[in-house]
C-alpha cells in the first residue's frame, strides 16, 4: 500500500498538468518540461506525506479513529435510537443558516459601508456608530459574539426576542460579526473606483444617489467579488460555532456521535461535507473573475 | 467688471480657486462667451484651463467669483448642481466612460435617469447621435472595445445626449494616438458649424485658429490674452504669450 499510491498514479496526470489554455494557472511557468518537472515534484511531496503518515506509531489507531468507514456511514446518516443525529441530515442547518446571514450581510455590510463613505455633516453622528461598530465587531472573537447573542437574548426574557430558536441567534451573531468585515470590504471596492467616473457622471446630471446605484456601486462590486466570496467561503466554516449553542449542525452532530460511539470519523464526515460545500463557491469565484476579465479585455481595441 | 447681457451663455466674473493652501490654480479668471460663440482656451498644463472648466461644471466649488450660464448665476449658496448640470455638457482628456456599460447604456443613462425619459425613446435619440457620428454599429460594444477615438466620440454623444446648451471640451484629444485625433476634431467642427455654444480647452493650436472665434490664453491662473485667432496667432500682444507660442512653433506644434 505504501508504495502503490505513487507508482499508480505516476503516470497519468503529468498530461494535464500542462499550461491549461483558459482559467488561472496553477502551474506557471508554461513549457512541457516544467510540466513534468512540476507534477514530478508534486507527486514527491504527496507520497513522503502519506509515507509519514502511514509510518507513524500511531497510524494505525489514527485510521481508525478517524477514517473509519463504518463510523463515516454510521454518523452520516445518523441513528437516533442509538442518540446520535445524522451529520449529513445536520448539514443542511449550516446551508440555512449560511443562505441566510449571507442575505443579511451583504445588505448590513452595504448600509454600513455607504454610511462611513459619505459625506454630508448631516450624517456625521451615523458615520461614528458606523465605525465604533466595525471596530467592535471586528475586534471581538466570533465565538464570543455567538455566546453573548445565543445566551443573552433569551435571558432578556423579551416576548419576541427571547423565544427564538438557537440557529436564529445563530444566524444573528454571523451578520453581526461578518457585516463588519464585509463592509470594509465593500469599502475598498467603492474606493478603488476611479474619482473620475464620479466626475463623469455627476457631469451628467446623476445625483449622488444614481450615480452611486448604477455607476460606482456596479464597478465596485465587480472589483470585490473575490475578496467577497473568499469571505463567504470563510462564513460557511464558521456556520459550524453556532454548535457551541446546542443547535444540531453538522459539527455538533459529529462530535455528538464521537461522544456516544467513542469513534471521531464523524468529524471527518462533517469536514468532507463543508469541503463539498466550500470547493464549487471556491471554483465559481474563479469562473466569475475569469468571465469578467474575458468579456472585457478580450480583443480589446479594434 | 462684465455686465450679462443677455446674448452671453456663460460669464466667469473674477474667480478664484486654490486647491488646499497651495498657490492659486485660478487667480482673478474673468470671461464671457456668447451663444454659439466657440471659445479656446490655451495655454501650458498647470495653467488652470481644465480647472476653470470644471469649476463651470460646478464639479469643484469656486473660492470666490461668479459664474452664470444661460443669464443665471449658478454659483453661491441654494444651487441645484445637477439641474445646472444638465444645460452644460463636459467632455474629459480620459473619456471617463462607464467602462462596465454598453456604448448604448453608456448615452441612454442620463437622459433616462435625470430626464426620466421612457427607455424606446432614450435609445432612439441615442442611435440617432451615434449614427450622425459614424458609431451606428458600436451600440453594443463594452467601451473597453474601442479604439480612444472612437471612446471619445462616444463620450460626446454621451454628453450631447442630455441636449445641453454649452459643452464643455476639457482637452478631449491629447490622450489620443495622432491619427486619431481628426475623428475627434471634425466632431467637435460639426458641433460648432451646428451652433453650438462650446469653451475648449486645448493644445492643437491648428484647430484652436480654425474653430474658435476667440482664443484666451491663460497662464498662472489668469487669462493674459484674449482675442479672436487671426490676431493673436500672428500678433500677439503680450510678451507672456508671445513667448508661449514661441516654444510651440519650436517644439514643431504649430
Amino acid at each position: 500500500m505504501t508504495t502503490g499510491i505513487p507508482a499508480a498514479s505516476a503516470g497519468t496526470p503529468a498530461a494535464s498538468f500542462g499550461t491549461g489554455g483558459r482559467g488561472p494557472r496553477l502551474f506557471s511557468g508554461g513549457g512541457r518540461r516544467a510540466g513534468v518537472v512540476s507534477s514530478i515534484s508534486t507527486l514527491v511531496v504527496l507520497a513522503a506525506v502519506v509515507a509519514i503518515f502511514l509510518a507513524a506509531p500511531g497510524s494505525s489507531e489514527v485510521r481508525h479513529t478517524f477514517f473509519s468507514p463504518h463510523d463515516m456511514w454510521e454518523s452520516f446518516v445518523g441513528n437516533p435510537k442509538k442518540g446520535y443525529y445524522s451529520v449529513g441530515a445536520a448539514i443542511w442547518l449550516n446551508i440555512r443558516m449560511f443562505l441566510t446571514a449571507e442575505v443579511l450581510i451583504l445588505i448590513l455590510a452595504l448600509l454600513i459601508a455607504l454610511i462611513r463613505q459619505s459625506t454630508g455633516p448631516v450624517l456625521f453622528p451615523l458615520r461614528v456608530l458606523a465605525m465604533m461598530y466595525v471596530d467592535l465587531f471586528r475586534g471581538v472573537p466570533l465565538l464570543l459574539v455567538v455566546y453573548a447573542v445565543g445566551f443573552g437574548l433569551p435571558a432578556l426574557r423579551l416576548s419576541f426576542i427571547s423565544s427564538q430558536s438557537y440557529a436564529v441567534y445563530g444566524v444573528l451573531a454571523l451578520t453581526l460579526s461578518y457585516s463588519a468585515y464585509v463592509s470594509e470590504v465593500y469599502r475598498a471596492g467603492l474606493i478603488s473606483v476611479h474619482r473620475s467616473q464620479v466626475a463623469a457622471a455627476r457631469s451628467l446630471g446623476l445625483t449622488q444617489g444614481t450615480a452611486m446605484r448604477y455607476v460606482i456601486l456596479p464597478q465596485a462590486i465587480r472589483n470585490i467579488v473575490p475578496p467577497l466570496l473568499n469571505d463567504f467561503i470563510s462564513l460557511q466554516k464558521d456556520t459550524a460555532l453556532v454548535g457551541v449553542l446546542g443547535a444540531i449542525e453538522a459539527n455538533q452532530a459529529a462530535q455528538i456521535y464521537g461522544s456516544t460511539v467513542f469513534n471521531y470519523s464523524s468529524l471527518t464526515v462533517a469536514a468532507i461535507l463543508f469541503l463539498i460545500l466550500t470547493i464549487p463557491l471556491a471554483r465559481f469565484t474563479d469562473h466569475l473573475i475569469d468571465r469578467d476579465r474575458q468579456r472585457r479585455l478580450a480583443g480589446a481595441a479594434t | 467688471m462684465t455686465v450679462d447681457s443677455p446674448l452671453d451663455a456663460m460669464v466667469v466674473e473674477d474667480v478664484y480657486k486654490s486647491f488646499g493652501a497651495a498657490t492659486p490654480v485660478l487667480s482673478g479668471v474673468s470671461l464671457s462667451v456668447a451663444a454659439h460663440e466657440v471659445v479656446c482656451l490655451i495655454g501650458a498644463s498647470g495653467s488652470g484651463k481644465s480647472t476653470l472648466l470644471r469649476c463651470i461644471n460646478l464639479l469643484e466649488p469656486i473660492d470666490s467669483g461668479r459664474i452664470s450660464l444661460l443669464g443665471e448665476q449658478v454659483t453661491g449658496a441654494g444651487i441645484d448642481a445637477n439641474k445646472v448640470r444638465r444645460q452644460v455638457g463636459i467632455v474629459f482628456q480620459s473619456y471617463n466612460l462607464f467602462p462596465h456599460m454598453t456604448v448604448l447604456r453608456n448615452v441612454t443613462l442620463a437622459p433616462m435617469k435625470v430626464l426620466r425619459l421612457p427607455k424606446a425613446q432614450a435609445e432612439e435619440a441615442a442611435r440617432e447621435l451615434l449614427a450622425r457620428f459614424g458609431l451606428a454599429d458600436k451600440e453594443n460594444q463594452y467601451p473597453d472595445r474601442l479604439s480612444g477615438g472612437q471612446q471619445q466620440r462616444v463620450a460626446i454623444v454621451r454628453a450631447l445626449a442630455m441636449q445641453p446648451q454649452i459643452m464643455l471640451l476639457d482637452e478631449v484629444t491629447s490622450a489620443l494616438d495622432p491619427e486619431l485625433v481628426a475623428e475627434v476634431l471634425d466632431v467637435i467642427r460639426e458641433l460648432a458649424a451646428g451652433g453650438m455654444t462650446m469653451l475648449i480647452a486645448t493644445h492643437e493650436m491648428g484647430f484652436a485658429r480654425d474653430v474658435a472665434s476667440r482664443v484666451c490664453f491663460l497662464e498662472d491662473g489668469m487669462i493674459v490674452e484674449s482675442a479672436p485667432p487671426a490676431d493673436l496667432f500672428t500678433d500677439p500682444k503680450d510678451e507672456r504669450t508671445r513667448r508661449f507660442l514661441r516654444r510651440i512653433v519650436d517644439a514643431g506644434r504649430m
